[in-house]
């Protein structure tokens, strides 16, 4: 991975070693899910690890509804990846993800436009939301000093609402179903078997990881975007514009966070269904930005992980397990992640 | 005179690192004894290991005869030592009896008792004749006045060996003199105290013994008297070096740097900068002298683009470069070895590749289009590390890993191998060995002979003296004199520098 695989290869300890930990101590809410005795502490592992990869693993399916639910992680993820780097902590992608949608949803329903054009033009409007999105923190930021945590938050249920808000009042909407029209089929990305929701987003997600790698490590302006993340001040005094490239990294992660949306629309949703409340798609991307360690290349597989645990979750149900306790492994494995990087933080402490 | 503390054959490694390889140390009994070394000596370890930071691997350490095992700092004190650091700790909006007191207060019941705190501040101030207020604030206080609070804190917790950790970085030459008197004060009450520095005119004038070390290992051992500074030089470095840097009589060019009237304000917006004038010519070393805190930074910081000027104007060759962006002055032709190595010139978790790419990026050969060429950073990176001399296994190394001399090296070669007209040099040798030090003078001289102009900023005066064609004496962000070399005396620009205008002058 280029110029310094040594080192990234043993950063890549602590996380697998977490996600270990975690699988071992969530055998026993298993256990206790299935009031399984201490001596039966094995067989509760071989249980979970069991659901986790028959429903990954055993059939071509499954693997590929696993990718389903990783590409949006995957989007998500790097949006993230893109604001850690730079210092900032980007918790309006999961708006960002939202303003994507309806931008594609949206675009989708125009009528009479050739499919690659039409593919493109929900692309470009995922870009322009999402990217409008990132913007206004950014700008907030950068003008006004406020904090880009609290606008996002905010800017999270704009966004939210804006959706409902198309999705049930207005003239896309559908009013047989709490959603808006589907979009067009020239709109909707080709799937490769029509019996799995996959489609080409996946490869286009794991292209633009490579592309975001590029950006942050071999361009000018994630070279800059780096140095701000790390040092502001010593960026500053290095002749990069450090208003100027946190306005820029917020809007880059919007916009990428956007496309992700838009491709949500044109590959699996194919319409802007109304929400009770959050669709989780930048929040749960947060930890898999954690665990790669901010690395666009590991975040894809991060995000398959990830994408493998949702996937479980309703053979949990199934199982007789809680499906929370996807979310009990997420929180072990950031639980370590974040104990590894405190004590690399003290570290550091240390030695200055 | 007894023995208050013996450290016996104290050996203690980092990896495979000897810090210090067999170190014996003593110290009598109301004696002051220096400990001195380049960085990296082991210093710094050896007395980190005698406050309890680290442990020895090997040998023992005794207190009035008694062997001890000192783990944690806290354990420290109870023994009777006390530390100064380099850096302060003390609580900026707190009184200096609020700070004194601080972690061990006298109360009354469950409460305060402020009273009394003030009252033992005030008859410890009365013991050790210190000029304190003990209700003043710290952030009012000058950097002297709060090394003294630091001192008085040991004082009160029942210290009997002070160390005191480079006393004299931040000091000017009359709070030097009283630090001096405040060390034989310590003396006479029966205090022992050891002094770290690198600096042997201190340690000439304030100490009764001294200990040199050399990579780990102690190499002499002497009465102050018997010393001369060329004999600590050889025991320091290893070989005779000459400290002063030779600079040839030269004529000095146009102007390249212009301040006229400028005025900078802090971040708590009051006036660091006040009408401030003058300027640099080519071939000519401008040392800009003065106590640490009379707008030295903010006008850097304003110079360089990084603080807004208020009022005023910043020209270089003639052109006008007052609030550009950073990177349009960098492009005018100024380098900057900034003051703040870790604030404003490394990225410590970048290599130092990508460290030489921080104020080059932007330009060819360094970047093509969007992209940037990291095969010429590590060309140019490897270069400055061989002429430099900067001790790193790697240019991919993060900055991080490197002692702090050697990164101050590396700042320093990367901004002298950028092209540019004006070198603005900022405590350029904090923190670097002696060798290192007149490595980094001679370039600087080397710059000035090929007609760069040269702004040295320092607050240590030795450098100043030695470098600097004319000075320029800063107080509280005016200029308080400008003296040329022949002019230059040290008392006189001390005298200068506490805002003293009456002798020398314009």
């Amino acid at each position: 991975m280029g110029r310094k695989t040594k080192t990234q290869a043993l950063s890549a300890v602590a996380p697998i070693f977490s996600i270990i930990v975690a699988l071992l101590a969530s055998a026993l809410f298993v256990m206790w899910a299935k009031s399984m005795s201490v001596s039966e502490y094995f067989s509760a592992l071989r249980l979970l690890l069991d659901i986790i990869i028959t429903e990954s693993l055993s059939t071509p399916q499954k693997f590929m509804e696993v990718l389903v639910y990783a590409t949006p992680l995957l989007f998500c993820g790097l949006a993230h990846i893109i604001c850690f780097r730079c210092g900032l902590f980007n918790i309006g992608v999961e708006g960002q993800f939202i303003m994507g949608m309806v931008g594609g949803a949206l675009i989708g329903q125009l009528q009479g436009v050739p499919m690659l054009l039409h593919i493109a033009l929900m692309v470009l409007a995922g870009i322009i939301c999402g990217g409008l999105w990132g913007f206004l923190p950014g700008i907030l930021k950068a003008k006004r000093g406020t904090n880009e945590v609290v606008v996002c938050i905010m800017t999270n249920f704009i966004a939210m609402y804006i959706s409902n808000y198309i999705a049930l009042r207005s003239v896309f909407a559908d009013s047989q179903h709490d959603s808006s029209y589907t979009i067009q089929p020239h709109a909707q990305l080709p799937r490769f078997v029509p019996t799995s929701r996959l489609n080409i987003s996946v490869f286009m997600a794991i292209i633009l990881a490579f592309c975001v790698y590029l950006l942050l490590f071999w361009s000018k302006r994630g070279f800059q975007i780096r140095a701000v993340g790390l040092n502001a001040s010593a960026a500053e005094a290095g002749g990069v514009n450090t208003t100027w490239n946190i306005v820029l990294a917020l809007v880059i992660s919007g916009a990428i966070a956007g496309v992700g949306g838009a491709l949500q629309i044109s590959g699996v949703q194919t319409r802007l269904i109304s929400m009770a409340s959050f669709p989780n798609y930048g929040f749960d991307a947060i930890p898999v930005a954690l665990l790669c360690n901010k690395n666009p290349l590991a975040c894809v597989l991060v995000a398959i992980l990830f994408g493998a645990l949702r996937n479980c979750s309703r053979m949990f149900q199934i199982e007789g397990i809680p499906k929370d306790i996807v979310y009990v492994i997420q929180a072990i494995i950031i639980f370590f992640v974040a104990a590894d990087l405190i004590t690399k933080h003290l570290n550091k402490r240390r030695r200055a | 005179m007894d023995d208050k503390l013996e450290m016996i054959n104290i050996s203690k490694a980092f990896a495979s690192v000897k810090a210090n390889e067999a170190v014996n140390f003593t110290l009598m009994h109301g004696e002051t004894h220096v400990l001195i070394g380049e960085n990296g000596a082991g210093k710094t370890t050896l007395m980190n290991i005698l406050y309890g930071l680290y442990q020895q691997d090997n040998g023992e350490i005794r207190i009035d005869g008694k062997a001890v095992k000192i783990k944690r700092p806290s354990e420290s004190i109870a023994h009777g030592i006390g530390m100064v650091h380099q850096h302060f700790m003390l609580v900026e909006n707190l009184t200096v009896a609020e700070n004194v007191v601080l972690g061990q207060e006298p109360r009354r019941g469950v409460v305060l008792d402020m009273k009394k705190a003030v009252e033992t501040v005030e008859s410890l101030c009365k013991q050790y004749r210190f000029e304190l207020d003990p209700s003043q604030r710290i952030e009012d206080l000058s950097v002297g006045k709060q090394q003294k609070v630091e001192i008085l804190k040991l004082l009160y917790r029942g210290a009997d060996i002070l160390i005191l950790d480079e006393p004299t970085a931040v000091l000017t030459p009359s709070e030097i003199d009283e630090l001096g008197k405040i060390i034989r004060k310590l003396n006479e009450e029966g205090k022992s105290v050891i002094l770290i520095t690198h600096k042997l005119r201190e340690v000439m004038a304030m100490s009764d013994r001294l200990t040199v070390l050399r990579r780990g290992r102690v190499t002499g051992h002497m009465r102050t008297e018997d010393a001369t500074i060329e004999k600590l030089v050889e025991m320091m470095v290893g070989k005779a070096l000459s400290l002063e840097v030779e600079i040839p009589e030269q004529e000095c060019g146009e102007g390249v740097l212009e301040v006229q009237n400028l005025v900078v304000r802090d971040s708590r917006g009051h006036n660091a900068v006040n009408a401030l004038n003058f300027c640099v010519h080519r071939g000519e070393i401008v040392g800009l002298a003065g106590v640490d805190g009379n707008g030295q930074s903010e006008f850097i910081e304003a110079l360089m683009g990084l603080r807004k000027v208020q009022s005023g104007k910043i020209s270089i060759l003639g052109k006008d470069i007052t609030n550009k962006q950073n990177r349009a002055i960098i492009d005018a032709g100024i380098s900057c070895v900034a003051e703040d190595r870790h604030k404003r010139a490394v990225v410590l978790e970048m290599s130092l590749t990508e460290n030489t790419l921080l104020g080059n990026f932007a330009h060819e050969p360094f970047s093509r289009g969007i992209w940037l060429d990291y095969g010429y950073a590590t060309k140019l990176t490897e270069k400055l590390i061989n002429e430099f001399d900067v001790r790193t296994p790697s240019s991919e190394v993060n900055v991080m890993w490197l002692s702090g001399g050697n990164q101050q090296k590396y700042v320093v070669a990367r901004e002298i191998s950028r092209p540019h007209e004006l070198l603005v040099a900022a405590q350029p040798t904090r923190g670097v060995d002696i060798g290192a030090k007149r490595f980094i003078h001679e370039q600087i001289v080397k710059g000035r002979a090929q007609g760069k102009g040269v702004l040295l900023v320092s607050t240590e005066l030795d450098e100043i003296l030695s470098l600097s064609d004319r000075i320029v004496v800063i107080y509280k962000g005016a200029v308080a004199g400008v003296l040329t070399r022949a002019q230059a005396d040290e008392r006189l620009i001390g005298s200068m520098m506490l805002g003293d205008k009456a002798e020398g002058g314009k």
